[in-house]
């Protein structure tokens, strides 16, 4: 089987202008959502509680809330989260610094409303419970699936290697392109990287998906794997730079990127599969980075197809630039 | 041409051998164990284990196999019932010198434990358990050295006979001391200079005051944090075994900051109720006439206390200084007779108390009690535990207290001092670390707890293996029916790929977590770039006349650098990821890595070498990509 049965004759250079217009628009979109509705920080970088329960019959989450006020848990959010049976019940953190040992407190408070008190449970089984009026321990009505507690601090710190990491990241790469291509392929290639971790923010930002360390994640794999993208690309003009030496650049590039597209399309579209498996299967937790995922993978597709090549080629790369300089001064200099 | 040489084909078959064969250990399941460690003084060994052996062989409980490691000894047991009721006989025989917790190990075959083939280690989020970050209060260490700083100079001009107004500890962690007289103070900071050599001098005029601040150098104080975390590290390593945990986990991150790992807890408040616990010591003078006498009574003001191995000794009830005033204990070697002593430092108080009570004491025994406020269930007369009306085993909170050494007292002592009279290099190296073992030097904060319950890790799981097979098999058929024969090679090659994946994440027991499955996935999908790019090259020298054993060579050669170009970029995001992430990301970069570099191999080299077995040194009309 084959898509691209024949050889390709887009004109993506010619949908240079259009296309980085669109690109410009939707990362001043991106700017005007991150700065109306923001990212929606998970725990990792706010700091706070969260506790997730999955109760034995479904539950009644006012009746859950009443439990906690009582508790005095006045600041608690309770979200039904996923079926009927399951709870997500969020504290933030308080001024006067929080201890994680609100959440054992929180769990004992709601386990006394059903009547059930904690026993010593064992390694890979449930936790069990006894019924206040005594009895033999049993599997819990209410089971604690996730606790967690992060301190203020480390949300800051978070949030500050985060950054750090993008920025050494798009540093290394500028780098070891430098030294394998040429200065304006690098920075073709972090400019569409750029365009794709904006737009990526800006999908955090419009969808409100919680912004957490796997994001973080996401990010950083999206920027890799744009940049994959773009260097299979890069690598393929090269190429072409030496062997089409009476092309115009314009028509080198175009060359380059139909003869590499259907490669683009396809890794693309296995990797699509992969995440799309993930983000139906993969569970709660990775569901997000999936989603994130697929976005990103169709952005860098678009991406190395419309932003990396174009940008170098307003930079004026020339076929002279991507000549190994000293090789033909040498072989000029042999009689 | 496309043919490889026999080594070649040898170094791809090897690799593909051992990754298969250290990956198997994961299709086994887990057997029920119980884990056998030590507290403080005893110590597991292949005797301990015999005693084992011995106590569950007399109880008929039967068991399939057993391991002595250095965390412990490990018995197997085909049923998590005879499991259960071995730990509670074996902790009851063993006694409080030992913790028995429940385990599950690995139930890989003898034959592949031989050769270190283990399965994947499975993180929290996997196999449920606590995750607490905690943070040592530094200040509090800067606080307690400035204030060791004041004693000492104080110290130092009283026997010196220096005339000072006043020392005070400033904010700032230094300490100034105040002179009237100029000459009194160059005399002190002389002394300081000798003496002191962690500490810095500066001078100062304030009216008619002469100020002279001292401050405890950069290194020293650095050194100072170092060992409030060791010393933090290590008390918390001695409380979490009293939980009874199996393979816990505690590391320093950072360089004021502790992980702890619980895998398999879930009662948080219980283990936070004792990582919170204090252990302390006192050292307290022997009676000796009450010991001489050998009288079955004690006298008033004295107290009965036993030694490590069971000894009964009879101290006097005074504590003369407490596990507070140790600053330091370090093993090592009397230079003179080369048998093994652990040295002691003091801080101010501690040492003036200890100079003026062993000056009076000289010929007599000093003892160094160990105390600690343990928590436990409550036994009845069948050792089964007690319940109270609501069915909660009841607790009931015991003071432990042990003398772990009683030496005799040569001359008077001071701030330095050495404990002589030890067996061993080991009893040394024991002692020393219990003198410091049992308070927490500095205190701790717990600012990041994570708890998963098990039900969620095996979900996790569960969902993370449902995903990776779904995404692998979508892309496997994608790749036949779109490649036909060389689709074929590169999903073997992928299957190559999973399995080295695996093998590696294995071998360096890598921890395996839920972002880490993740990785796995995403390397599946992206790694048939690799096979994508050489199959196309393929197809396009086909289009452009070549012959098929050319464009078979040439797809394999062009593709590389491109191959190589994106690989290595996309590496240098998973370093970063690596550098900066922490807990989860970190697996998650962990597996990214290994999977970039075996989808290199896989794709290049095994989907290369099959290649050439299938198509290589024949004749070819046409070729089916």
């Amino acid at each position: 089987m084959e898509v691209f049965r024949r050889k390709t004759h887009i004109d993506f250079i010619g949908w240079r202008r259009p296309a980085i217009a669109v690109s410009m628009a939707l990362n001043v979109l991106t700017l005007i959502a991150l700065f109306v509705s923001g990212l929606n920080f998970g725990l990792d970088f706010t700091g706070g509680t969260l506790v997730e329960l999955a109760y034995e019959q479904p539950a009644d989450v006012e009746q859950v809330r009443r439990t906690l006020t009582e508790g005095g848990f006045r600041d608690a959010v309770v979200q039904r989260y996923g079926t009927t049976k399951e709870l997500m019940v969020r504290l933030p953190v308080h001024a006067e610094g929080q201890s994680a040992a609100v959440s054992a407190r929180l769990v004992a408070a709601l386990r006394e409303s059903l009547g059930e008190r904690e026993v010593e449970s064992r390694p890979g089984q449930a936790q069990r419970c006894v019924p206040a009026g005594g009895g033999e321990p049993r599997a819990c009505a209410l089971q604690v699936k996730r606790i967690e507690f992060v301190g203020p601090q480390v949300g800051r710190e978070l949030a500050e290697k985060g950054a750090l990491a993008l920025i050494l990241t798009a540093l290394g790469i500028l780098v070891y392109v430098i030294f394998r291509f040429e200065w304006r392929f690098a920075v073709g290639a972090i400019a569409a990287s750029a365009h794709d971790v904006l737009l990526l923010f800006g999908f955090y930002a419009v969808t409100q998906i919680e912004f957490s360390l796997t994001s973080l994640a996401a990010i950083l794999t999206v920027l890799g794997y744009s940049l994959n993208d773009t260097i299979v690309i890069f690598d393929r003009v090269r190429e072409n730079f030496r062997k089409m030496r009476k092309h115009a650049v314009i028509e080198i590039m175009n060359t380059s990127l139909n003869e590499t597209l259907s490669r683009t399309i396809i890794t693309g579209g296995t990797t699509l599969l992969t995440m799309l498996a993930l983000y139906l299967y993969g569970g709660d937790v990775l569901s997000g980075f999936a989603l994130a995922m697929i976005f990103g993978v169709l952005v860098g597709t678009y991406s190395s197809l419309f932003i990396a090549t174009p940008v170098t080629l307003a930079l004026g790369i020339t076929r002279e630039d991507m000549l190994p300089p000293k090789k033909e001064a040498a072989a000029d200099a042999q009689p | 041409m496309n043919k490889y040489p026999l080594w070649k084909y040898l170094i791809v078959l090897i690799v593909v051998a051992l990754g298969a064969l250290y990956a198997i250990p994961n299709l086994f399941g887990e057997d029920p164990a119980i884990q056998i460690s030590a507290t403080r003084a005893t110590k597991v060994d292949a005797g301990t284990l015999a005693r084992v052996e011995q106590i569950l062989g007399q109880a008929k409980l039967e068991f399939t196999g057993t391991v002595l490691d250095e965390t412990g000894a490990k018995v197997r047991f085909a049923d998590t019932e005879t499991q259960i009721r071995a730990r509670d006989l074996v902790q009851q025989e063993l006694g409080d010198g030992y913790t028995v917790a429940l385990n599950l190990l690995p139930a890989t075959p003898g034959l592949l434990r031989a050769i270190g083939a283990e399965p994947m280690y499975l993180g929290l989020d996997l196999r449920g358990g606590v995750h607490f970050l905690m943070q040592v209060d530094s200040r509090a260490v800067l606080r307690k050295a400035s204030e060791s700083t004041a004693d000492d100079l104080r110290r130092m001009f009283r026997e010196s006979r220096i005339r000072y107004a006043a020392v005070n500890r400033l904010e700032s962690g230094a300490v100034e001391a105040v002179f009237r007289e100029a000459a009194e103070r160059e005399r002190a900071r002389e002394l300081v200079r000798k003496d002191l050599r962690d500490v810095e001098v500066a001078e100062s005029e304030r009216g008619s005051e002469y100020v002279l601040i001292a401050r405890l150098s950069e290194t020293a104080l650095a050194e100072k944090r170092r060992f409030a975390l060791e010393q933090n590290m290590t008390a918390l390593r001695n409380r979490v075994n009293e939980l009874g945990v199996a393979e816990p986990v505690i590391q320093q991150q950072g360089a004021d900051r502790i992980v702890v790992q619980l895998p398999g807890v879930q009662d948080t408040a219980k283990a936070k109720e004792i990582l919170g616990r204090t252990a302390t010591l006192e050292i307290m003078l022997v009676d000796e006439e009450a010991m001489s006498s050998g009288a079955s009574t004690v006298p008033p003001g004295s107290k009965l206390y036993r030694m490590r191995d069971g000894r009964p000794i009879v101290l006097k009830n005074r504590v003369i200084y407490s596990g507070d005033n140790i600053v330091d204990s370090a093993p090592g070697f009397d230079s003179q007779t080369s048998r093994p002593i652990v040295s002691i430092t003091l801080d101010a108080r501690g040492a003036s108390i200890n100079q003026r009570v062993t000056g009076e004491n000289v010929g007599r025994r000093m003892a160094v009690v160990y105390i600690e406020i343990k928590s436990e269930p409550r036994l009845d007369e069948q050792g089964r535990p007690v319940l109270d009306e609501e069915g909660r085993p009841v607790r009931v909170s015991r003071r432990v207290e042990e003398v772990i050494t009683a030496p005799v007292i040569r001359q008077q002592l001071g701030k330095r001092f050495q404990i002589e009279g030890l067996d061993s290099t080991q009893e040394a190296n024991e002692l020393s670390l219990l003198l410091r073992a049992g308070a927490l030097a500095a205190p701790v904060e717990i600012i990041e707890e994570r708890t998963v319950g098990p039900s969620l890790g095996q979900e996790n799981i569960d969902q993370g293996v449902k995903a990776t097979l779904l995404g692998f098999a979508t892309v496997v058929i994608f790749m036949v029916i779109y490649y036909k024969v060389f689709g074929l090679i590169a999903d073997l090659a992928l299957l190559v790929n999973l399995v080295l994946l695996v093998a590696v994440l294995s071998m360096f027991q890598a921890t395996l977590t839920l972002p880490g499955i993740a990785g796995i996935l995403l390397t599946l999908g992206m790694a048939v770039d690799a096979n994508v790019l050489i199959n196309e090259r393929i197809r396009e020298e086909l289009r452009n006349g070549n012959t098929p054993q050319a464009s078979i060579h040439a797809g394999y050669e062009k593709a590389f650098s491109a191959i190589l170009d994106g690989n290595v970029t996309t590496l240098i995001a998973a370093m970063m990821l690596f550098n900066f992430g922490t807990g989860p990301i970190k697996g998650f970069a962990v597996t990214l890595s290994i999977g970039i570099l075996t989808t290199m191999f896989t794709a290049v080299m095994c989907a290369r070498a099959m290649t050439n077995l299938t198509f290589g040194g024949r004749k070819l009309k046409t070729v089916p990509v």
